[in-house]
């Protein structure tokens, strides 16, 4: 079988935008996940059924809906309903950071719950409001049990941001599809497509991995 | 100085406090004792709300708890507690644990808070950890560390649960003598413990609770020689 390394390099460059897209649709959709998450987070772990119920049925939705399914909801529902227009970035950096404020969610959640009910006591008994005890003992404990499960998420959502080929959202895969269907060739586009994102994803796990070194005091 | 009329606690369908009339006076140490599950821990939760009361009162220094206007995070800095797991904060250096809630709580700003927390942590015998975490400590430590954070809030009054009963028994006797430390320079306490030598030596009074309810209360001396209650004679017989 003939192996055409010329296709790969006509096209190295559209790849390595894609790679660029990749990486900024899954670093923002982590990143406003965090944010997201955190207050979701919160309002699950309401005393209120009244205000843990939406926050409930928020994460049940997005966790127990395929994730391609929620982008073609948003590309082709949701927002051009509510903006009027969408293009397809916007629509996966949407459903991006959706989807994983919801899983987020979860992990923050996993982590606040983990921590032994002596550290918030022993805080309270000090005087400290409910704010404080959230900001200086409980979060801090949280946050860095959460980090590898937060590094797995990223690694999940790096990889699914390439749903947004589904919609034409010019990201790796993308460009593979485009080499594909110029050549009429599926070896060469698709293995270097797959090769990139092994590339991202072992990246991030070394990252990931000396993140988890630095932040370990112990 | 504190005062508890009538306290009643539930959890749910259980009745774990039924009803305690405690006084206790400025500079009194007051140790608490009693069978497993008797409610002493729970009595000292209400004195600092960390439980909710369920009915009756509870006085400190003229403020009644349950009152709404009273401000419970002012109180309870005037109230310090001492865990029998130590509760310290594993994220924070030794010294960053004492001074967290002076920093935050009472707005000291950081050098002062330093500079007191090393006075504290000289008082426990514990200078050299300063810079130290909490898992690197002994028990003893965390314990001796636990009481200093206490005390940088200046309480009125401070409560330990069973402060040594997590600790190997080596360690026991540098924790209570730090307490009978505090004991001695005049600090209100209230300390639930088996250890009956420490009620023996430094309490002012023992309380004995069962059930729910204090059953019997007097001076050390006149409890451990001569109990009047049954109760109180079959608990004292299995401990001493
Ligand atoms: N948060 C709680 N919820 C339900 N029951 C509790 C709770 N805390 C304590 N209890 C129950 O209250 C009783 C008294 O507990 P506690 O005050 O810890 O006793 P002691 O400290 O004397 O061993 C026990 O039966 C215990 O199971
Ligand atoms: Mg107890």
């Amino acid at each position: 079988m003939d192996f055409r390394f010329d296709i790969i390099a006509e096209y190295m460059p559209f790849f390595l935008e894609g790679m660029l897209l990749t990486i900024v649709m899954s670093v923002v959709g982590v990143l406003v996940g965090c944010v997201l998450g955190f207050f979701i987070a919160l309002g699950k772990m309401s005393k209120h059924a009244i205000i843990r119920i939406p926050f409930v049925w928020y994460i049940n939705f997005l966790r127990g809906t395929p994730l391609l399914v929620q982008l073609f909801l948003f590309h082709y529902a949701v927002l051009p309903t509510v903006l009027g227009d969408t293009t397809a970035v916007t629509s996966v950096l949407v459903t991006l950071s959706l989807n994983s404020s919801a899983y987020v969610a979860e992990i923050f959640r996993a982590g606040l719950q983990s921590i032994d009910k002596g550290q918030a006591e022993a805080a309270h008994s000090l005087g400290m409001n409910k704010f404080q005890v959230m900001r200086y003992v409980l979060l801090p404990q949280a946050f860095k049990r959460s980090i590898p499960p937060l590094g797995n998420e990223f690694i999940v959502l790096l990889k699914d941001s390439s749903l947004g080929a589904m919609i034409a959202a010019p990201e790796l895969l993308y460009w593979g599809r485009a080499a594909a269907g110029q050549y009429y060739r599926v070896w060469e586009p698709y293995l270097t497509v797959a090769v990139a994102y092994l590339i991202l994803t072992l990246s991030l796990t070394y990252l990931l991995n000396y993140l988890e070194r630095r932040f370990d005091v112990k | 100085m504190i005062s508890v009329k009538h306290l009643k606690k539930t959890f749910g369908e259980l009745e774990v406090l039924k009803d305690i009339n405690v006084e206790i006076k400025q500079k009194e140490v007051v140790v608490v004792i009693g069978p497993s599950g008797s409610g002493k821990s729970t009595f000292l939760r209400c004195l600092n709300l960390i439980e909710s009361i369920t009915e009756g009162t509870v006085e400190i220094d003229g403020k009644v708890l349950t009152d709404k206007k009273v401000d419970i995070n002012k109180l309870r800095a005037e109230v310090g507690m001492v865990f029998q797991q130590f509760n310290l904060f594993p994220h924070k250096t030794v010294l960053q644990n004492i001074t967290l809630p002076m920093i935050t709580v009472r707005k000291w700003n950081k050098k002062d808070a330093e500079k007191k927390a090393m006075e504290l942590l000289a008082k426990v015998g514990l200078e050299d950890k300063a810079g130290a975490y909490p898992d690197s400590l002994s028990g003893g430590q965390k314990q001796r560390v636990a009481i200093a954070r206490a005390l940088g809030m200046e309480p009125k009054v401070m409560l330990f649960d069973e402060p040594t009963s997590a600790l190997d028994p080596e360690m026991v006797g540098e924790v209570l003598e730090v307490m009978k430390q505090l004991a001695e320079e005049g600090m209100t306490m209230v300390v639930v413990t088996h250890e009956m030598g420490f009620a023996r030596e430094v309490g002012d009074r023992v309380i004995f609770m069962d059930q729910g309810y204090v059953v019997e209360e007097n001076d050390p001396k006149s409890i451990f020689q001569n109990p009047q209650h049954e109760r109180t004679q079959a608990f004292l017989s299995k401990v001493l």
